[in-house]
């Protein structure tokens, strides 16, 4: 039982790591309907930002910049990129983002090399206990700050004029630009927030118990397009729910690990994907996303 | 007639359109129209399908390029300045606010939320937005009560007063709409027609596009007959309706009843537009 409730906690945790993930993915597709393959390089940018510059600007500092730096290479993206393609067809545009993408990691991992980077974290390996229970502080700090930062985003989603402006753009752009919406700038300030959303998680991403940050961290990072689609890509609900239950899973998955001996090993890092595609077969726009029906 | 109280006060802001041209790539929707809206007027522009009605439109709101269009010659100003490479939303700013054909209501969000879209590119601040809002509700109490249903369960003749009152949210000087009453049972097409009318004598010129002759003569001072994209006539409305040519085409009356149908729908009872048919 204390297992269960260690790896239940651990794996919310997560999740909601992944969830902020999603949610920069959620936000991209719903402003610009472009499935955005380079969101693994916003984050490895963010956290190689945040890795590098702790020594001279201490920890949050270092994380400000990484955010800010994160939101920045999503926001040039967007505007250097995808605004020369605005028009095209949206698979077109989602084979440029894999273009992006390439670019950028094959620059990042070229500067991480084979080290691994520390994100000098103050929280270290130090682990509360709670009676049984024993936690991470790292994993507390994760669920806590996703929380916040996932609140936030919610409530200036359905609350601020920004929010308004972005869901008016992602359901119907012709329409929004004409009651005055800029649709360039709705598109740009999703990447940047899904560039600063992507940076915290990379930070998460890298701490205990994970070594650091490595040239696979953009692989930890795929975990949250499972969480996205099964939640529905389009619903930013969905990639909360979404983010969730791919951190659960995966963390119920490989603590049980010795239980599942049958599957082979490894079976923590598959079963979000199994969970995806299971999802996807009872409900193919995923768990929260929207069918394609209107009312004329 | 509903004429427009145009005289007392009138809103300084005239739109010209001269001699424009619009073309989808190869394909031209419109050739050399000139056209007039005055401040404080209401002008219908009338037109079968295909005729550039639409097109028209998003000329003006600087829309055009969202489905593929550009305008190959003339102008279109506004309040004497050239719209010419203004972004669409320097257009709204201006006081300049389309209607989509088909409303377009943003049929996920609240109704609350879609007239706060529509006040979005309003340059007057959430004072202007309040008092804005109060005007719509007012003006459609139906808005008001349902405020947090989702757009897309409104009827089709809420939806229609919702793309209006939304578009009324960034408090336009001059509006642009798209077949109000497409799709509409008759009486709410009235009703329609009504709310335009005191849109209007509030002081918002409106530029009128409509398939529903009968409805738009009867709003309008002036009116443009478009053809394959050419003005094929233009004139005081009243004129309009009594001409042969519009009766027959736009009105669908036979020349022989054309008198008696002419008083019929001057008593505001056209039993031959197009929805009775």
């Amino acid at each position: 039982m204390t297992t269960f409730v260690e790896l239940l906690l651990g794996g919310l945790s997560m999740g909601a790591v992944y969830a902020l993930i999603a949610l920069g993915f959620v936000v991209i597709f719903k402003a610009t309907e472009v499935v955005n393959f380079a969101h693994a390089s916003l984050l490895l940018a963010g956290g190689y930002l945040t890795a590098v510059l702790h020594d001279d600007l201490g920890f949050w500092g270092a994380l400000a910049v990484g955010i800010a730096g994160a939101a920045v290479v999503g926001a040039a993206v967007e505007f250097l990129v995808m605004r020369r393609y605005r028009g095209s067809d949206h698979s077109v545009l989602a084979i440029v983002t894999i273009g992006v993408d390439i670019l950028l990691v094959t620059e990042l991992t070229r500067r991480i090399g084979t080290r691994v980077l520390s994100p000098g974290d103050p929280w270290g390996d130090k682990v509360a206990t709670f009676g049984p229970i024993s936690l991470a502080h790292t994993r507390i700090a994760a669920l806590l700050a996703a929380a916040l930062l996932i609140t936030a985003f919610l409530l200036a989603f359905r609350y601020t004029s920004w929010g308004v402006a972005m869901r008016a753009a992602a359901e119907n752009p012709q329409t929004a630009a004409l009651m005055g919406v800029r649709l360039g700038r709705v598109s740009l300030s999703a990447w940047a927030v899904a560039g600063a959303l992507a940076a915290v998680a990379a930070l998460f991403l890298t701490v205990f118990p994970t070594p650091g940050l490595e040239r696979a961290t953009s692989l930890a990072a795929m975990k949250a397009f499972p969480a996205a689609i099964l939640g529905g890509l389009d619903s930013t609900t969905g990639a909360l729910a979404g983010g969730l239950i791919v951190g659960v899973v995966e963390s119920l998955a490989t603590g049980y690990q010795g239980d599942l001996s049958f599957l082979g090993r490894g079976i923590g890092d598959l079963a979000p994907y199994l969970v995806m595609v299971a999802v996807l077969l009872i409900r193919p726009a995923g768990l929260f996303g929207t069918k394609e029906t209107a009312r004329v | 007639m509903g004429s427009p109280r145009s005289s007392s006060g009138s809103p300084p802001g005239a739109l010209e359109v001269r001699g424009l041209s619009v073309g989808y790539g190869p394909v031209r929707a419109l050739r050399g129209v000139t056209l007039d809206v005055p401040a404080g007027s209401v002008v219908a522009v009338l037109g079968g399908n295909g005729a550039g009605k639409s097109t028209l439109l998003r000329a003006v709101s600087r829309t055009l390029r969202h489905h593929g269009g550009a305008v190959a010659e003339g102008s279109v100003s506004y309040d004497g300045r050239d719209l010419h490479g203004t972004s669409a939303a320097r257009v709204v700013a201006a006081g300049l606010v389309q209607v989509p054909e088909g409303r377009q209501v943003f049929a996920r969000m609240t109704v609350a939320d879609n007239l706060r879209a529509g006040a979005l590119g309003a340059s007057g601040g959430r004072a202007a937005a309040k008092r804005a809002q109060a005007r719509v509700h007012d003006l459609f109490p139906v808005l008001a009560d349902r405020a947090h249903q989702r757009a897309g369960l409104l009827s089709g003749g809420e939806q229609q007063m919702l793309a209006l009152g939304r578009a009324l949210m960034s408090d336009p000087r001059l509006l642009l709409l798209d077949e109000p009453s497409l799709g509409l049972a008759p009486l709410m097409a009235a009703r329609i027609a009504e709310t335009v009318r005191r849109i209007n004598a509030d002081g918002t010129s409106v530029l009128l596009v409509e398939q529903n002759a009968a409805l738009a003569l009867r709003l309008a001072t002036t009116a443009y007959v478009l053809d394959v994209g050419e003005v094929a006539l233009h004139g005081p409305a009243a004129e309009l309706a009594a001409s042969d040519e519009v009766r027959r085409r736009y009105l669908g009356v036979v020349d022989e009843t054309a008198a008696e149908d002419a008083d019929r729908a001057e008593a505001g009872a056209p039993t031959l537009s197009r929805w009775t048919v």
